[in-house]
């Protein structure tokens, strides 16, 4: 049975929980999981904590919540500390390396990626730097493959912003090939 | 619940809800948008003009209400969304829609009361005033979906039996059924024809066919017209409830599932609530415990007759968020059984299945008390 239990999260604004819903809709419409994926945020439209959940099996999904995540995938410094104590044994662990200092536990294994430096230096919009996370995340795990998320991209973004998301992703797995 | 040949997406709860109206042939919506409601008011704006419906943005919830019921009369498929407070608003209209036998189909997207409350955050607060927001008597259904695929399926089954009895129907769905995203089938068109040939066969305009006719929500004769005559105000409450309850076979929807004949412990939820509790069940069924599950897709009306004809053992515990609405029916349905324990959740926080399998063992061993708070 496959089963992985996802938690990405950040502040309002990074684009954490639209990184869910991209990871969640490549999983179900293109790899053919169950899917079940969910979000909360703060009253406030930027910088108020932000998580989007995702839940990936083959089996039917019935409780929704995401409670030990087997992977998490972070951009702030509060959220590594929100959900890294509850991360199961041996999860892996994505984050920001600019932003977030690396986590504390050892029984976790632990990936840094400077995803604001390669958004700022190689592509040149700090936005995208959601998408650098998910590529990376992807590389690591092989949960999906990199064309579900690409196909899952041309759904959800916008064609003027698409090429660029593409891109970033691209430069997440690049990153994660060379250096995980 | 049928499985349909058709497109398989990925959405949220409330986009499903709009799929389903719109594959029902829903031609009219009137709304006024409001968390965690608002993506229904959105898409209905966005999707159903294009189809050569209507789509109005009310001044209010009683507004948006209204139009729907005026829309139903001269025989468009009406509905209408909102959450807790807007519902409040509408609970005036809801009973004349009552009263004057008018199909609308209302999604009351439950979030935490009363009052502002909790905004983004579920509940299961409204149970009750779906069924006795409005004054007087008079019965209406009310149906609670517990997943993405069920917002689809049931609001087509709302318009089918809003036009079938003539009665509003309610579905109580909430903010995290509405908000999550997961795998859907969307049937074809072809899939739901005969639905949609149903619900245009049996929903003809009131108004406008050339003859004068009188709707009131005042008590009212066969023609329509008002009445002080006791004997028909029996008559018309009389068969407004009669309507409902004499064709409980065909409205009620319950899923019943147990490990063996007689059990130690019954759960029963219903909605975003039963996610958790189904969780739990299987958990306790793997450890060999004698349990049984029971959701309730239909809320209102109560299906008393069925639970005290399913249910086989002396305990039974009833989950949702809030702090004890459904609980009461059950305990005047089951008044067999000796031990009917509420375990509520409020404030926003999702039952987890271990603490849920950790009661259950408790109220098993007979230490639950008759209230878990959670």
């Amino acid at each position: 049975m496959v089963r992985y239990e996802i938690i990405m999260a950040g502040r309002g604004g990074q684009g954490m929980v639209l990184a869910g819903i991209i990871l969640a809709r490549a999983a179900a419409l293109y790899c053919g999981y169950e899917v079940v994926q969910t979000q909360s945020y703060g009253a406030e439209a930027r910088g108020g904590p932000s998580r989007s959940e995702v839940i990936i099996s083959d089996e039917e999904i019935l409780y929704t919540n995401v409670l030990n995540p087997d992977i998490l995938v972070v951009m702030s410094q509060d959220a590594l500390e929100k959900y890294e104590k509850i991360a199961k044994s041996g999860a892996l662990i994505f984050f920001e390396s600019r932003l977030v200092s690396p986590p504390t536990r050892i029984d976790v294994k632990k990936y840094g990626i400077p995803a604001y430096d390669i958004a700022e230096k190689e592509i040149g919009v700090l936005l995208v730097a959601n998408m650098i996370m998910l590529g990376a995340m992807i590389a690591v795990t092989n949960i999906v493959s990199k064309e579900a998320v690409i196909a899952a991209i041309t759904d959800m973004i916008s064609e003027k912003h698409r090429e660029i998301n593409i891109v970033a992703l691209e430069r997440g797995i690049d990153y994660a090939k060379r250096y995980f | 619940m049928r499985m349909w040949k058709g497109r398989v997406d990925f959405m949220q709860g409330n986009e499903a809800v709009v799929e389903g109206a719109l594959l029902a042939g829903c031609d009219f919506f009137a709304g006024y948008p409001i968390t965690p409601a608002s993506e229904i008011v959105e898409l209905m704006a966005l999707k159903l003009p294009k189809r050569g419906g209507k789509f109005v943005q009310m001044e209010d919830e009683m507004g948006s209400l209204a139009a729907a019921i005026g829309a139903s009369l001269v025989g468009a498929k009406a509905m209408t969304a909102t959450s807790g407070p807007g519902f409040s608003l509408m609970q005036e209209n809801l009973g004349f829609a009552i009263m004057c036998e008018v199909p609308v189909v209302i999604v009351d997207v439950m979030r935490g009361g009363p009052s502002t409350g909790q905004p983004t955050l579920h509940s299961q607060g409204d149970v009750m005033q779906a069924r006795w927001g409005h004054h007087g008597d008079g019965e209406l259904i009310v149906y609670a979906p517990w997943s993405v695929q069920e917002c689809l399926n049931l609001t087509m089954e709302a318009f089918r039996k809003a036009t079938k009895y003539k009665t509003p129907v309610i579905l109580l769905s909430d903010a995290i059924i509405a908000h999550m995203r997961e795998n859907v089938v969307v049937p074809d068109e072809e899939e739901v024809e005969l639905i949609r040939e149903e619900i245009e066969r049996s929903h003809k305009p009131i108004f406008g066919r050339g003859t004068s006719v009188h709707v009131t929500g005042l008590a009212h004769d066969e023609r329509g017209y008002p009445s002080d005559d006791p004997n028909v105000y029996r008559k018309l409450l009389g068969r407004l409830r009669s309507k409902i309850l004499d064709n409980i076979d065909d409205i009620i929807m319950l899923k019943y599932e147990k490990t063996c004949e007689q059990q130690d412990l019954t759960i029963i939820s219903y909605g975003s609530s039963a996610r958790a509790a189904k969780e739990a069940y299987i958990k306790l069924k793997e450890e060999g415990i004698r349990v049984g599950f029971i959701r309730l897709i239909t809320l209102w009306p109560f299906p008393e007759d069925l639970l005290r004809n399913v249910i086989n053992s002396d305990k039974v515990m009833v989950v949702e968020y809030n702090q004890g609405q459904i609980y009461h029916f059950v305990k005047a349905a089951l008044r067999d059984v000796s031990d009917i324990i509420l375990v509520s959740k409020i404030g926003g926080e999702p039952f987890t299945p271990s603490e849920l399998k950790i009661v259950a063992k408790k109220i098993i061993k007979g230490d639950g008390g008759c209230e878990v708070i959670l």
